[in-house]
């Protein structure tokens, strides 16, 4: 097995408001336990406000107020060595941020400049992060890194807006990956993309991390997308890993009634039996239920549910669930 | 047969650029297509294909460069609320965008029956109100006193359907309405566009790109592409047995939650935009697998194979049969 | 009321409102003066505070602590019909020419271009000349209302451009809403901040000019203003005698409204602010 980049421990981030003398706290990250290795495309998937957009910011170490980790930690494994990113310095999470993990945002717009030709955002990205003496080699290096990653050498000429967006994606992610970063965080990257173009930079995604050797961290909502391109996938719930396991176990056998709803809504082609959404709505952060967070929703409720938040049960070597449903009297003592 | 609405030779451009260098983009290109009673018809494809400006028009809201809509027997007419309560409304694609979020929402509902006058009184009213939200699994209880902020996405989209419900319209027309709800409540809000039809004969005119969601609850599709209709049929002959080249691509290119038919082979995609409106003859010419020369002059004819339209060269042997 | 309390909370709120009241205090003291001010010499020339006279009296043989209730009322008065005014041709056109759009937009804008593009004070300061015998309290408040829309004008415009493209729009005319109560109700909302802001900025700039043209000898001197103290003040040496309480006066007390008007449109526009009402809301 291979060894492990990137882990979270009861790592807990909250959002902590003060809204006209009331304070509100939005528990994002609520007790996330991540292992995360090298070389795999590692997705989590949820629904918007379960605290995916969250945790990859406590994940890039790009945490700013009111955001706080409350408890636990996030270390990195950088050359052999356990680094937790709570002790590090402002400037050594910057050069970190840099060189280690690239961050691959929904739109591309906020990352290119929209006045100076793609080219130009290359130079910058270089001069700012390489030494003078390697910078012509390096920008060499960057038309090669294009076409290698099958772009059109001559979008460095041209300005962002003169690419479609499905391209400004594809230039992004050439410009987070030419430093040769050991993780790669996307953000959402294809949600705004039609389905060819998606199809384009997953296409993209999958060949860089071939060639690299590197672990992506994908955030997505598309099960397709995960479908597609993920070894492992973590399904997050109201701030929580409720179930992770191998992408062939998570659609081919999920355990936990959410996973389950969450697969079987999607509708097949071919298939045109009645398919049913999870009932109700996702809670608020701010405002969760007692015990498992999905018991309001879930069919299978019982009374224990209601009161505690069940630990990890390892199904199998390669799949755990959180849920009282799945090997009771295991829970907590597992994962 | 029937038709509930009728789209003939819609056309629609707009100019783009500066004084000097002028572009003329034909965002909707001479596409007819009809709508039946209690049918549900998607218009799919990807951005820029034209479907939102196709809706846009039919809707009101913006209007043709040329062809007609008929709805009702009647043609449309420039800025006429009898339009709509003739039976057409919509519901849009951002549920939290949808209603103000200052105001509260109930008040589009009270606004929508004081003036269409639907109801004599405000018990009447109310009862009314009650009567559609029940429809779509939510009572006026539920809606009473609140602001857009204090609902899920999907439950604001569900009484966006509501309130276009108000009027009895004979159309409702969607425009992408499960883009922005999250998958795991997509589905409550696409079966109740199968209860709509199914229970009250009210059509949906389906705008998507979603062609696996279309495929689920449309009975027939026509796929866009750079404001052409390229491919129009059932769902299953257009989205099983696709015949276009692009339906093809776009069918290949949907992620499918299943594991083991992850995409094989590489794809071809555009580099600009705007390039593709102005072609000549074939707009897919210039990332078509099957291209043929005839492609890059010619418009491809318009020809019924095995009982879906295709519009693409490849089926010129059926035009004469 | 609630409203009022959370204002209150904001330290600046709080500072502005009450010194605002207290200017009103001040200026409604006017009622009981005991001398008319349009007469001189009622009192001793020249004389410093006492407690007979709290602030001094002038060389024109005025009270000044008196003189100033005036003063401050009539500023105040000018301020608010400039301001009110203004503001209610600014949103008309701003909510007209933005919603509609054309041919009555670019009419509209025109107009307001024009307004922007003049150099304002020198043509206030001739306008003033012209008339300036009749210049009392109103006329100017309506000559600067005259003046001061055209850029709010255009914020509101570009406001309404920006929210007519929003869906909410569309579900409202979806709902038969006309035009006049689409604005009124969907946006009149998003824009009373910026009515309010404006207002506020708009009584500053009022008073400020008022002040600018009344040192000038532009304004009927007789009137006591702010402006018109000062006038008096500067025009009989003031500074160079000493006689420091004259000149203190108005410029303590129009500082004192500046800071307080900057002070509410500051809080208030924030406490409007579309996406804190939102939080609000949310919190309940």
């Amino acid at each position: 097995m291979e060894e492990i980049i990137l882990k979270t421990e009861g790592l807990k981030a909250f959002y902590v408001l003060d809204v006209y003398g009331k304070q509100k706290t939005v528990k994002a990250v609520n007790d996330v336990d991540l292992a995360i290795r090298e070389n795999e495309i590692y997705g989590i998937a949820g629904e918007s406000g379960c605290g995916k957009t969250t945790l990859l910011k406590t994940l890039a170490a790009a945490m700013e107020p009111p955001l706080r980790i409350v408890d636990g930690r996030v270390c990195y494994h950088i050359a052999g060595a356990d680094v937790d990113v709570s002790t590090l310095s402002q400037e050594e999470i910057r050069r970190l941020r840099l060189e280690y993990i690239a961050y691959v945002p929904q739109g591309s717009m906020s990352v290119l400049n929209p006045v100076a030709r793609i080219k130009d955002t290359y130079r910058d990205f270089i001069e700012s992060h390489i030494s003078t003496q390697q910078r012509d080699e390096a920008f060499l290096l960057a038309k090669e890194h294009i076409v290698e990653l099958g772009l059109p050498p001559k979008i460095l000429d041209a300005y962002p807006h003169q690419l479609s967006g499905g391209m400004r994606q594809r230039v992004t992610i050439a410009l987070a990956t030419l430093l040769k970063p050991r993780i790669i965080i996307g953000d959402e990257p294809t949600t705004a993309l039609d389905v060819v173009v998606q199809r384009g930079v997953v296409q993209l995604l999958k060949d860089v991390q071939r060639k690299l050797q590197n672990t992506i961290i994908l955030v997505t909502h598309d099960m397709g997308v995960h479908a597609n391109i993920a070894d492992r996938i973590g399904i997050m719930y109201a701030g929580k890993i409720v179930e992770e396991g191998s992408t062939d176990k998570i659609f081919g056998d999920p355990e936990h009634p959410y996973t389950q709803y969450l697969i079987n809504s999607l509708p097949k082609f071919g298939d045109k039996t009645p398919r049913e959404s999870v009932p109700g709505s996702p809670p608020s952060l701010a405002n969760l239920p007692p015990g498992c967070p999905f018991h309001p929703r879930c069919p299978h409720v019982k009374e224990i549910c209601k009161q505690e938040m069940p630990g990890f049960t390892q199904v199998e070597s390669n799949h755990k669930v959180a849920c009282w449903l799945v090997g009771e009297g295991e829970h907590g003592k597992a994962a | 047969m029937e038709k509930l609405l009728e789209v003939e030779d819609l056309t629609k451009t707009f100019t783009l650029g500066s004084v000097l260098s002028r572009v003329k983009i034909t965002a909707v290109d001479d596409i007819s297509f009809y709508i039946k009673p209690a049918e549900i018809f998607a218009l799919a494809g990807e951005s820029g294909c034209g479907k939102t400006t196709t809706a846009r028009i039919i809707m009101g809201f913006d209007h043709a460069s040329a062809g007609t809509i008929i709805h009702g027997g009647k043609k449309e007419a420039k800025n006429e609320k009898v339009w709509f309560t003739e039976g057409i409304q919509a519901i849009f694609q951002d549920p939290f965008g949808t209603f103000n979020p200052l105001r509260e929402v109930e008040r589009y509902f009270f606004e929508t029956i004081q003036n269409y006058k639907l109801a004599k009184s405000k018990q009447e009213a109310i009862a009314r109100i009650d009567a559609k939200l029940r429809l779509v699994g939510l009572t006026y209880e539920d809606l009473a006193g609140k602001y857009p902020s204090e609902f899920s996405g999907g439950q604001l989209q569900r009484i966006s359907i509501a309130r276009a419900l108000l009027t009895d319209p004979k159309l409702i027309i969607a425009d992408e309405p499960v883009s922005m709800v999250d998958a795991s409540l997509r589905m409550s809000i696409v079966n109740l566009f199968k209860k709509l039809r199914d229970e009250l004969g009210v059509s949906v005119l389906y705008i998507t790109h979603d062609l696996a969601t279309a495929y689920y609850v449309c009975d027939r599709i026509a796929i866009m592409f750079r404001g052409d209709i390229v491919e129009m049929g059932t769902v299953e002959q257009v989205l099983m047995t696709p015949k276009h080249p692009y339906t093809q691509l776009l069918r290949a290119s949907i992620p499918e939650a299943d594991t083991s038919r992850r995409w094989q082979g590489e794809i071809k995609l555009s580099d600009t935009e705007t390039d593709e409106y102005l072609r000549q003859g074939c707009r897919f010419a210039g990332r078509c697998p099957l291209v043929m020369d005839v492609c890059r002059t010619t418009t491809p004819p318009d020809v019924i194979v095995e009982g879906a339209h295709v519009s693409c060269h490849l089926y010129a042997d059926y035009a004469n049969s | 009321m609630k409203v009022f309390r959370d204002l209150l909370r904001d330290y600046r709120f709080f500072f502005g409102f009450w010194i605002l009241v207290l200017m009103l205090v001040f200026a409604s003291l006017s009622l009981f003066s005991p001398y008319d001010p349009g007469l001189w010499g009622e009192v001793p020339r020249d004389m410093r505070p006492s407690a007979e006279y709290w602030l001094g009296t002038d060389s024109n043989g005025q009270d000044i602590f008196w003189i100033a209730t005036f003063a401050v009322r009539n500023s105040l008065t000018i301020a608010l019909i400039a301001g009110l005014v203004s503001r209610l041709i600014a949103v008309t056109v701003g909510m007209v020419a933005g919603y509609l759009g054309g041919k009555s937009d670019r009419a509209l804008m025109f107009v307001s271009d024009s307004l922007l593009v003049i150099p304002l004070f020198l043509m206030i300061v001739m306008l003033a000349m012209l008339i300036r015998d009749s210049m009392g309290v109103v006329s100017l408040g309506l000559l600067l209302a005259i003046f001061g829309w055209a850029w709010d004008a255009r914020l509101i415009r570009s406001q309404i451009l920006s929210l007519r493209e929003r869906e909410f729009t569309k579900t409202a005319v979806l709902s038969g809403t006309g035009t006049m109560r689409l604005v009124l109700n969907e946006y009149m909302p998003y824009s009373t901040p910026l009515i309010f802001s404006t207002l506020i900025n708009n009584m500053a700039w009022a008073i400020g000019l008022e002040i600018t043209l009344a040192i000038l000898g532009l304004l009927d001197t007789s009137v006591p203003t702010l402006g018109t103290m000062l006038y008096w003040a500067i025009s009989y040496q003031a500074v160079l005698l000493g006689r420091w309480w004259w000149v203190l006066t108005p410029i303590v007390l129009s500082i004192l409204l500046f800071v307080a008007l900057y002070w509410l449109s500051v809080s208030i526009s924030e406490y409007l602010d579309p996406r804190r009402r939102i939080q609000r809301v949310g919190v309940g």
